[in-house]
């Protein structure tokens, strides 16, 4: 069967378990819709996580960009799984312990004003918005490769299929539908990744095959990294492993960005907001050890498939007559995703280090001298001829090393499991911060449960709508845009959060006046960096790793505002006392 | 006042735990991963230059056990001070 024929059926059958689940788990109450009903056990839970989290960035682009950033990618490694870290010791049980159903609810009440709450839904829509841009763009990729269809096309498929089942069954509905898309995406992660560690180096463990031997070829007995570190410096680049080399970023920058990374984990809504729905404190931090077990699997591999995609393409590209390329080059070449630009006039796909030409492959429609399309892009002064989309390392990967077609369509099925659940988990926290935060929390508090559940599923409908405008008009690369929704995460909410819980003293002016500075410092410097040409400023810091200097921003203003003012009221101690004992949580959900 | 200062026991039991615990988060990915990659590198674990294997993957491992030690650690406090659920 065709590549084609095995994808539609993958992605048919996934997509049919998903929104069986989605109707077996429909609800009538809010608490259902928000929160689950507040009785998810924490095995469940930490799948849930695993996959609310675990985006399309981390399944389509991560390996792909380490592959291309060698040692440098531990920043995505460590900066997505380190926040956990935060998030299980600082956050997560006493947030569960407070009980309700929103982050913006734990700041409102914590430092009792609504403007407070009303900066927090604010930032949490506006996290929510930049993260699943990024989701929609990995949806559109995944289907105009595989289902040959036009991204548009892609985009509304899945914004149908995500507004069904979490309009049906809100966060009910969505933990379990990410429960079915952990599973659907760790095979299709680890299936490749296993079999191409055997064909690499005759490990079937990536996480250790990575560091074996390489197992036959001209290469055969030396350790693969090594061979990557010679091999990288004969075409031009830095060594594979090195760090902070002439090319590579600087060690401050890496630090922030680290940074930036975790407490923007730490930070996000879409991940806090899984730790309301277990029965208890204990449940709380049992799920944030399963959550972080789950995304370790897929988080091991990455740097394994990273290195073994760059090993493999190397060898079946650099120095290939083009007449000679691998069939998936050419499937790929139609996506406009890789291109190849013969300088020389040799006939020779050259790999070497720098840009084959100025921006995105521009084809002519016209045929060259050895059959390839050619492009009208302005070629640069260096020896390379080969331009490769990072975002495709991951999809292309089982078709580099030649693995049967029912693993490739697995994968597809498994890209859009990993986009879908993440995007969905978004759009339940924008649905709430509106519904719940601003509608019913301020603007009518006599609103019925039946007004309030209505009003909650046509802001998923309004949000899949905005989020499906992103998707066809993509902003950017997907894991640069994540990353910019992490340095607004972390720049926001961690702060106010953490000081909420560990220091009483933290009150109300400290933390609007926190949240407004921090965020207001990162975007500025985002914009400045990001879309008017002016150069990192700020110690070389790169604007995916501001998020770090906005986090310490927010700190130091909602410490200093915070001590200049009144304290805060006799019962806030009280709550933070309260949310800092275990016991009682099963009771403290209502409203 | 006498279940306040249990409670004020019990706080500063976590808080000890908390601190011993990001500190080894600290070191093993911002010491080991990133200040003295350069160092490690030149000692290897097999195929793995030292300071690349901490930053892209022994970091990841020792994030595991630090949750699943708060987990254990939290689980036997609670019942020590009899506030669990």
């Amino acid at each position: 069967m065709s590549i084609m024929a095995w994808t539609y059926i993958m992605v048919g059958v996934t997509f049919s378990i998903y929104l069986s689940i989605a109707w077996m788990s429909r609800v009538k109450d809010t608490k259902g819709f928000y929160v689950a009903g507040g009785g998810v056990p924490p095995l469940a839970n930490g799948m849930a996580t695993a996959a609310d989290w675990m985006s399309a960035a981390s399944f389509i682009s991560m390996a792909g960009l380490i592959s291309f950033m060698g040692y440098t990618g531990c920043i995505y490694l460590m900066g997505w799984t380190g926040g956990y870290v935060l998030l299980a010791l600082l956050l997560a049980p006493y947030l569960r312990k407070f009980g309700k159903f929103t982050v913006p609810d734990f700041v409102g009440d914590r430092y009792y004003s609504s403007t407070a709450r009303v900066v927090a839904l604010i930032c949490a829509v506006f996290v929510s918005l930049t993260y699943v841009a990024g989701q929609m763009r990995g949806v559109g990729i995944v289907f105009s490769r595989f289902l040959e269809v036009d991204v548009d096309t892609g985009v509304y498929i899945g914004m149908a299929i995500v507004f069904l089942y979490s309009g049906l069954g809100g966060m009910k509905g969505i933990t379990w539908t990410q429960v079915a898309q952990y599973c659907v995406l760790i095979l299709a992660f680890l299936i490749p990744a296993v079999a191409i560690s055997l064909k690499i180096t005759g490990n079937p463990i990536p996480q250790l095959g990575f560091g074996d031997t390489i197992a036959s070829g001209t290469d055969a007995g030396a350790y693969l990294l090594d061979t990557l570190n010679k091999v990288s410096v004969d075409l031009g680049f830095t060594q594979y492993t090195s760090a902070f080399g002439p090319g590579n970023k600087s060690m401050i920058d890496v630090m922030a960005i680290t940074m930036a990374l975790m407490v923007g984990t730490a930070g996000l809504p879409h991940v806090i907001i899984r730790f309301y729905t277990v029965p208890s404190v204990k449940a709380a931090r049992l799920s944030a050890f399963y959550a972080i077990l789950f995304i370790a699997i897929l988080y091991t591999s990455a740097p394994a498939v990273a290195s073994f995609a760059r090993y493999n393409m190397i060898k079946s590209l650099n120095n290939v007559p083009y007449e000679n390329a691998p069939s998936w080059f050419l499937n790929w070449e139609k996506t406009g995703l890789i291109a190849w630009l013969d300088k020389n006039g040799d006939g020779l796909i050259e790999y070497r280090a720098g840009k084959a030409f100025t921006g995105t492959p521009q084809f002519t429609g016209q045929v060259g001298a050895f059959g390839q399309p050619l492009l009208s892009n302005t070629p640069t002064d260096s020896p390379n001829e080969l331009y490769v989309d990072r975002d495709i390392m991951v999809l292309a990967n089982p078709e580099i090393a030649k693995l049967p077609a029912w693993v490739i369509a697995l994968v597809a099925a498994g890209g859009l499991a990993a986009a879908l659940s993440t995007a969905s988990g978004l759009l339940l926290v924008i649905a709430s911060s509106i519904s719940h935060d601003l509608y019913y929390r301020i603007i009518n508090r006599q609103a019925s449960e039946k007004q309030r559940l209505m009003l909650g599923r046509i802001m998923i409908g309004v949000a899949v709508c905005i989020a499906g405008y992103f998707g066809i008009n993509p902003p950017g690369f997907v894991a640069q845009v994540v990353a910019l929704a992490f340095g607004l995460g972390a720049s926001s909410f961690f702060p106010i959060l953490v000081l909420g819980i560990f220091w009483k003293r933290a009150n109300r002016q400290g933390a609007i006046w926190g949240m407004v500075s921090g965020i207001g410092f990162t975007m500025f410097y985002i914009v400045q960096t990001k879309f008017m040409g002016v150069a990192p400023w700020f110690f070389g810091i790169s604007p995916e790793g501001i998020g770090a200097v906005g986090m310490a921003i927010n700190f130091m203003v909602t410490i200093v505002i915070s001590l200049m003012t009144s304290p805060p009221p006799e019962e806030i101690s009280e709550m933070v006392e309260s949310v800092r004992i275990p016991r009682g949580a099963g009771a403290a959900v209502d409203h | 006042m006498k279940k306040n200062e249990k409670m004020q026991a019990y706080w500063k039991k976590n808080l000890t735990y908390m601190v011993v615990l990001l500190s080894i988060w600290a070191l093993v990915s911002y010491v080991f991963g990133i200040l003295l990659v350069s160092q490690l590198n030149a000692f290897h674990l097999g195929g793995f230059p030292l300071g690349f294997w901490f930053a892209q993957q022994g970091s990841i491992f020792a994030f595991v056990l630090i949750i699943l030690a708060y987990y254990i650690l939290m689980s036997r406090l609670d019942k020590e001070f009899d506030v669990h659920e």
